[in-house]
């Protein structure tokens, strides 16, 4: 009975660590090349561990490279999607919930189909829009698109609308305006849904490649993802270690921020969307 | 004594799509009277209390506070406090942020408000400390002091209950809207929270206006209650008003802690008093006691004794189910076994047995 119970938890632990290690040896690879010396990357066989650690991948991908501007650019452009994006789906959720208008459940039907239209269906208008005011290649171009977002809007909502009414009501009284009540009432109650949407808004926009291929040309432009891709081109692929150590940093801030909103995150997603 | 009331109801109506939830409500209220608004859930008094906040409009008809219409201003603008029946104390902020904020909205500006900045401009500093004093007065009337740091997730009911209150007490409004206040409250804090509630509105001199489905609750506080059945007034009056001369006989089945007995004219009381077919006759349990003499006689089903009284059921010869009340000191006679119950004088209510109307011409024989 025991020896079973046992049995079956090494083999579902096993499969847990296979499945980690094909999703993490990609990784793993990259951390492992970004600490090797020149000399160690390219030998006929694996040596996962470096003989010793070379820092030196890691300075000139900091001081010859631009990927220090990339960073930047990416901080800039996924720090002003979020900024918008809360700015405008906070208060849409909330009138979606607590205000009584005509069409309150048409656009909430819309809102919904929304959520089914894949970004690159409106790539193509939007870059055409774009062009025609003369935006392309500017920080507003990589922000502007996706501060409306469906996502954003249905997540609060389905957080908002279960707070009890009786809340924003007692705010009312309380001589706070319907604006007052977004900022001071309903965003902190949404906390936990806005960090999840939080994580998910800067990872995706964080790695996305797809958009600032199209919208930009300038490297100074360049997010971490599109600059990887210059820098790529520059080195035509030998200089690998910094190359591997500039991925590395790119990575660093995703993970980190991960680690840090861990909890926060599965609550959000466990009490607030995704569940209602 | 014709004072002009503080806020009054005129012929108000409010409709949901098809469904009246009020209809024709005229509901006046004195400064400085405490008024209960009665009824069963569904029966639109809480509806009432919303038109009076301002959180809701009326469909149809006037609402007036000091004169004046205003049933299309914000509750902020009536400035009226409410105390809901879930409290509504916002879980983030501290008891101090929640009783302050009011006053905040009040007396700082936007620039004010924010957390930083808000130091640095000297009469937001002013205003600031202003309401640090208000609060900290509110909170020691309230024996709040110790939890102004605490976040309501760690008080218990009754101190939620007093800080709800103190969030109402702290902006001196001109009128207190309470809804339910004490339901959620365990029976024993639910009998100290009414006496509270009592001096309270005796310390503050304002205008209470308190919604409850607990006749008792009502009875026990206010000096004015509105009985409110299916959207409307059915009568609206002193206490001893309502349970003496009961204007209907939904009211008094509602009104009183034991329910009331009702005779139809074939129960067999009828006959005795000579008032003919038309007229229910109306006795109150407490009114019905062991009389030797006494002209009405059943047989004894069950006693429940309860120290200072002993609630009787019984059974008359006509398969009437009727309930009295005997004093604890009464010897009983044994279950099953006959009794004659005689009714205190002047303590028959007639009811028209068409329209449940209260009948005053009726004289017993």
């Amino acid at each position: 009975m025991i020896i079973k119970l046992l049995v079956g938890r090494f083999l579902s632990s096993l499969f847990l660590v296979i499945g980690a290690l094909a999703i993490l040896l990609p990784f793993i690879w990259m951390l492992s090349l970004a600490f090797k010396p020149q000399n160690e990357i390219f030998t006929d066989t694996i040596q996962l561990l470096p003989t010793r650690i070379e820092w030196g991948n890691f300075v000139k991908a900091i001081t010859e490279t631009d990927v220090p501007l990339y960073l930047m650019n990416g901080a800039i452009v996924v720090i002003g999607i979020l900024v918008f994006q809360l700015l405008f789906a906070v208060p849409c959720a909330y009138a979606l919930v607590q205000r009584n208008f005509k069409a309150r459940t048409f656009i909430f039907g819309m809102v919904l189909a929304a959520l089914l239209v894949p970004f690159h269906v409106t790539a193509i208008p939007i870059f055409l829009g774009f062009a025609q005011i003369g935006i392309l290649n500017t920080y507003w171009a990589l922000i502007l698109p996706f501060v409306p977002t469906a996502f954003g809007i249905f997540l609060f909502r389905q957080f908002l609308a279960q707070v009890p009414a009786d809340l924003f009501e007692a705010a009312r009284v309380d001589g706070l305006s319907e604006t007052a009540i977004v900022w001071r009432i309903a965003f902190p109650l949404a906390m936990p849904a806005a960090t999840a949407f939080a994580i998910f808004s800067i990872t995706a926009h964080w790695n996305d490649l797809f958009w600032p291929l199209i919208a930009t040309t300038d490297p100074n432009l360049a997010t971490p993802p599109r600059g990887i891709l210059f820098f790529r081109d520059e080195e035509s692929g030998d200089d690998v270690g910094p190359l591997m150590a500039a991925a590395t940093l790119i990575t660093a801030p995703l993970v980190i921020a991960f680690l840090f909103a861990q909890r926060k995150f599965t609550q959000g997603l466990a009490s607030g969307g995704l569940k209602g | 004594m014709t004072l002009p009331a503080l806020l009054e109801l005129q012929n108000v109506s409010r409709r949901f799509g098809q469904t009246t939830v009020l209809d024709d409500v005229n509901v006046s209220i004195n400064d400085g009277s405490f008024t209960a608004l009665l009824g069963a859930s569904g029966c639109g008094k809480s509806t009432t209390l919303r038109i009076i906040a301002g959180l809701d409009r009326p469909t149809e008809g006037r609402v007036v506070l000091n004169g004046a219409e205003v049933a299309e201003k914000t509750a902020y603008e009536r400035n009226v406090a409410m105390v809901f029946q879930s409290y509504a104390l916002y879980p983030h902020l501290t008891v101090f942020q929640n009783i302050a904020l009011p006053l905040t909205m009040r007396h700082l500006g936007t620039l004010g408000r924010m957390p930083g900045l808000g130091r640095l401009l000297p009469n937001a500093r002013a205003a600031r400390s202003h309401i640090r004093q208000k609060v900290g007065e509110t909170a020691e009337s309230l024996g709040l002091s110790e939890l102004l740091h605490r976040k309501p997730s760690s008080l218990s009911g009754g101190q939620k209950q007093r800080v709800a209150l103190g969030r109402a007490l702290v902006r001196d409004p001109v009128l207190f809207l309470l809804d339910e206040p004490l339901s959620n409250l365990d029976a024993r804090l639910r009998i100290k929270m009414r006496g509270e509630l009592v001096s309270l509105h005796k310390r503050t001199g304002k205008p209470f206006v308190y919604v409850t489905h607990d006749q008792t609750e009502a009875m026990a506080m206010a000096d004015q209650i509105v009985v409110m059945i299916d959207g409307k007034v059915a009568q609206a009056g002193s206490p001893r008003d309502l349970y003496d001369h009961p204007a209907n006989k939904d009211v008094a089945a509602f009104i009183g802690h034991n329910a009331m007995n009702f005779f139809e004219p074939g129960d067999g009381l009828a006959q005795l008093n000579g008032v003919g077919d038309k007229a229910v006759i109306g006795v109150r349990p407490e009114h019905l006691v062991p009389d030797p003499d006494g002209a009405l006689s059943a047989h004894l089903e069950t006693a429940e004794f309860l120290g200072s009284e002993t609630v009787l059921g019984l059974r008359t010869q006509n398969g009437k189910q009727v309930t009295a009340i005997a004093s604890g000191e009464v010897d009983l006679p044994a279950e099953g076994s006959q009794l004659n119950l005689g009714v205190l004088a002047g303590r028959f209510h007639y009811f028209d047995s068409q329209s449940g109307k209260r009948m005053t011409e009726v004289t017993p024989s």
